[in-house]
């Protein structure tokens, strides 16, 4: 197993590497020059080459490439901001716990609320239940976040007055936010964990467990819902990639200062290397969750685990 | 079948599977009895109704969309279409087990195979726990597997092997009844040979009585005792193995064994039987075998047929039997 | 004989979608937005770019249906040209996916060796960034309006089209070097051709009707952060950015353009979860 870790992890550094050097090569296409943005329009000609080649944009793409690769990897260094000329790094590792905080919780209330309503869907097939928590959970696949946040600020906050509209503080300011985004991953998962169920449920295996008298409960929990967890693993970490994406719009609307906002403000400042670093960033988080859930999809299914460690275990007799 | 009281009785059982679309008539009115320690063949072609019955005996249905419309099962006086779920839990298992046709998907994925033969004895027999795993450990060994193999997943078995750890389920509480549904069709011919070995050794040592489901006649003969021809959801002719393998009457059984390849004979072209299966949305009004007949006649296409005694234990569905001077 | 064949697998698709009440409601309901995106000419009462700052922030009435925006333009005739362009970025963002990504994943397939290696690791890294974290690197580059918002949105998808169709080939061929005497490279062509894409065009279908939902739903979220269209194309996320200040005050300017967003995204989900379960070759019995 450990040597499975190993190897997922060794997999995942080119990916990274990669996600470097394209999101880096897209921030070189972009238009504009960053001598001009840093000194702004009023600065002269000579002032503007020279802090090019202060900056060493002068220099061919390979090593410019090469330079920030090497800072990024070796020193956690993402530069420094064009407009304020703070270390980049140091301000995303003081963002990113929040911008940590959104996504996560996202992802687990969406196990823990939407696992069982799709489970309890799947049992009650057909009944008023299933309908009726499936007619929800299309509704919420359909609402767009974000318009769900402001919808939510309005009644919440601005009619009823029971929580704020934004900042940071305390528990009550992070509960509109966290509910709203929380909200389509959790419909998410309880429709594919209502589709895996019914389809576990409609196996061979099921009906064998039913055949040797176990009860019905016993059927559905023991034997039926871990196959259908396996699937669900991977949405839930599909939900966290979605939430991370969700948090730049989220952040603004109730303005916290995570990552994301960070992000979108730079855009509109054309800050580039804020963007770089914080799109690098997010990708490496979002890589990780992928790295842990596919390890515990191989820690809980055992036809993974075996197909990794080569099946020591194989029949002799055939 | 004599008069005697019979260890199961099935009376008019009649089973269909509802749906938005159609109606698919499985199980038409079968009605027929075994006795204790008896192996009954049940023969027919793919989508006969056959499974339908086996799982109707033993309530595994799936409800919707099947629809039990009429009948009785009864077992030792027990009408186990009338009992509770809950009672029903307790005769699963235990009394009555199945053996599933298909052995690459009969076994939990993410669950040892030692468990799940653990399973089936920890809930029916009154083992104190800790013996459970070594009783199910007996098991393995009694169907030919090592005991050490216990904690190992059903992927990493073959397919004859993880039928023998479904046999050693269907076995592990020494059930009265065994409803087998075609144990060995997806098995290699190899495999099959030591699957039904084994199967016919533990039946003869605990007088099991069993229902084994085929299409193939070559298994009917090695191990049944009684022999019924499903056709359509009805059973066409029923009676003791040499009855049927010696004076088949009904046309379609006829057919069966027409249509087998014989080791001594030479021929140039299989005789299939002429026609498609039937299709069970569509009853017909008179005989079901009627559109792919030989001998069929009028009287045939318009009257429900009903069994005719051929002798005591011989009953045929035909108004027109193959007699004796035409066999 | 095969033309045959298509036309009645069509029509009991076709059957089996209409037994399905709601993605028949939602197939009804994403034509009529669709009609009403095209005749909006015609519907639309006033001219959705004219300011008229005296009628402004105005509620709904009997004047201006759904009211005014901040601007004092109509909330009704701009949504319905809005509608004009969700339907023209989801779909054409979809389009421009399947294309490529049909294109790319047949290469990669057919081809093989260094080529597939390339376009796989490619395709993991684009995924392993976060969609709408994506999104805004590339919005850097290519700035914002309608055509680079197609551009943005249909870059993405390339990767999940092009995986799907790759498997496919593979697939094929897996079964191709059973029949080594026949192999030729004119022959494989037409066997992936013939094999290839009547079975990967169902799921591919399927994909991106659902996709076109998620993209309208993702140019909304764009549109507001600003890169996406920007105001004052009305744009139904970018009339959301305008309706920002004026939320508490004058929520009809922030609630109908969501209504109209979530109206035409859960019409394609139903419609797009019907024609999955029409589609299911599992589900015909």
């Amino acid at each position: 197993m450990a040597k499975y870790i190993g190897k997922r992890i060794l997999l995942m550094i080119p990916v990274i590497i990669g996600v470097v050097i394209l999101v880096f090569t897209l921030m070189q296409l972009t238009p504009g020059d960053p001598a001009e943005v840093i000194l702004g329009s009023r600065a002269t000609d000579a002032q503007i080459n020279a802090l090019r080649a202060e900056m060493g944009l002068n220099d061919p793409y390979i090593v410019q490439l090469g330079r920030y690769m090497g800072d990024v990897f070796l020193r956690f260094d993402f530069g420094t901001s064009y407009i304020s000329n703070v270390s980049i790094s140091t301000e995303l590792a003081q963002r990113f716990p929040k911008t940590l905080i959104f996504a996560v919780s996202g992802m687990v209330l969406s196990l823990l609320i939407g696992i069982p309503l799709g489970v309890n869907a799947a049992i009650h097939q057909n009944s008023l239940v299933d309908y009726g928590s499936m007619t929800l959970a299309l509704i919420g696949t359909s609402l767009p976040g974000f318009w769900f946040s402001l919808v939510l600020i309005l009644v919440f906050s601005g009619k009823l007055g029971w929580l704020p509209a934004y900042g940071i503080g305390g528990i009550k300011y992070w509960i509109l936010p966290i509910v709203s985004t929380a909200f389509a991953g959790i419909t998410t998962m309880a429709r594919q964990m209502r589709s895996g169920m019914l389809e576990v449920i409609h196996s061979d295996y099921i009906t064998m467990a039913k055949a040797k008298g176990v009860k019905k409960q016993s059927v559905i929990y023991r034997h039926a819902l871990p196959n259908a967890l396996i699937p669900v693993v991977t949405v839930a970490s599909m939900s966290f990639g979605t939430a991370l994406g969700g948090t730049l719009i989220a952040e603004t609307i109730f303005a916290i200062p995570g990552v994301g906002v960070y992000i979108v403000n730079a855009v509109s400042n054309r800050d580039y290397p804020v963007v770089q670093g914080g799109v690098i960033l997010l990708a490496v988080a979002f890589s990780f969750i992928m790295l842990l859930c596919d390890l515990l999809i191989a820690a809980i299914d055992p036809r993974v685990k075996a197909q990794i460690t080569g099946g020591k275990k194989r029949s002799k007799k055939k | 079948m004599n008069e005697e009281k019979a260890f199961l009785e099935v009376n008019n059982l009649s089973v269909e599977y509802v749906t938005k679309e159609e109606t698919v008539y499985a199980v038409n009115d079968v009605s027929f009895r075994l006795e204790k320690g008896k192996v009954l063949g049940l023969v027919g072609e793919t989508g006969a109704g056959k499974t339908t019955i086996a799982r109707t005996i033993l309530r595994v249905l799936q409800e919707p969309p099947a629809k039990l419309r009429s009948g009785s099962v009864i077992m030792e006086g027990k009408n186990l279409l009338e009992l509770s779920e809950d009672e029903m839990c307790l005769v699963r298992g235990k009394q009555i087990t199945m053996i599933f046709q298909d052995p690459m998907t009969s076994l939990n994925p993410v669950m040892s195979i030692g468990k799940q033969i653990a399973e089936v004895i920890g809930l029916h027999s009154k083992i104190p726990s800790n013996e459970v795993r070594s009783r199910a450990e007996e098991m393995l060994e009694i169907v030919g597997i090592p005991a050490e193999r216990y904690d190992e997943y059903p992927h990493q078995f073959s397919g004859g092997m993880k039928q023998r750890v479904v046999i050693a389920i269907a076995l592990a509480c020494q059930p009265e009844l065994l409803l087998a549904d075609e144990p060995t069709t997806a098995l290699d011919v190899t495999i099959q040979a030591q699957v039904l070995e084994l199967m016919q050794k533990l039946n003869k040592e605990n007088n099991t009585t069993t229902i084994l489901i085929t299409h193939d006649l070559g298994v009917v003969a090695e191990m049944c005792d009684e022999v019924a021809i499903v056709y359509a959801g009805e059973i066409v002719e029923s009676g003791t193995l040499e009855d049927i393998f010696e004076k088949p009457s009904h046309p379609y059984t006829i057919g069966l064994f027409g249509a087998m390849p014989k080791l001594n004979e030479d021929v140039e072209w299989l005789s299939p039987i002429e026609g498609l299966p039937p299709d069970p949305t569509s009853l017909l009004e008179g005989c079901s075998f009627y559109p792919r007949c030989p001998r069929a006649g009028e009287t045939c296409k318009e009257n429900k047929i009903n069994l005719v005694k051929v002798s005591p234990s011989h009953m045929c569905r035909c108004c027109l039997p193959v007699g004796e001077e035409e066999q | 004989m095969t033309n045959v064949k298509k036309k009645s697998q069509l029509v009991e698709v076709v059957k089996r979608i209409s037994y399905n009440k709601g993605a028949v409601f939602g197939g009804i309901l994403f034509l009529a937005v669709v009609l009403l995106a095209i005749f909006a000419p015609l519907i639309a009462p006033y001219d959705y770019m004219k300011v008229n700052i005296p009628n402004r922030c105005l509620a709904p009435c009997r004047e201006f249906l759904l009211g005014t925006d901040y601007m004092g333009r109509d909330m009704f005739s701009r949504v319905l040209y809005g509608a004009r362009y969700s339907l023209l970025i989801g779909v054409g963002s979809v389009l421009f996916s399947a294309v490529f990504g049909v294109i790319i994943g047949a290469a990669a397939g057919y081809f093989g060796g260094w080529l597939d290696g390339l376009v796989m690791r490619l395709c993991d890294v684009i995924q392993s960034i976060p969609g709408m974290i994506l999104n805004i690197a590339l919005a850097c580059v290519l700035g914002p309006g309608v055509f680079n918002t197609i551009l943005a949105l249909g870059f993405q998808g390339i990767a999940g089209t092009a995986r799907l169709m790759r498997s496919s080939i593979l697939n094929v061929r897996k079964m191709e070097y059973l029949d080594a005497a026949r192999t030729s490279n004119c022959s494989s062509f037409r066997i992936i051709v013939r094999h290839v894409f009547p079975n990967t065009f169902a799921p591919i279908l399927v994909q991106s009707t659902m996709g076109v939902g998620a993209r309208i739903m993702a140019a909304a979220g764009m549109s507001y952060i600003g890169i996406g269209v920007q105001p004052p194309t009305p744009e139904w996320g970018a009339m959301l950015a305008d309706s920002r200040d004026f939320i508490m005050k004058y929520p009809h300017m922030c609630l109908i353009p969501g209504v109209c967003i979530m109206i035409v995204v859960l019409a394609l989900n139903l419609f797009g979860d019907g024609l999955r379960d029409a589609l299911d070759p599992k589900l015909k019995k």
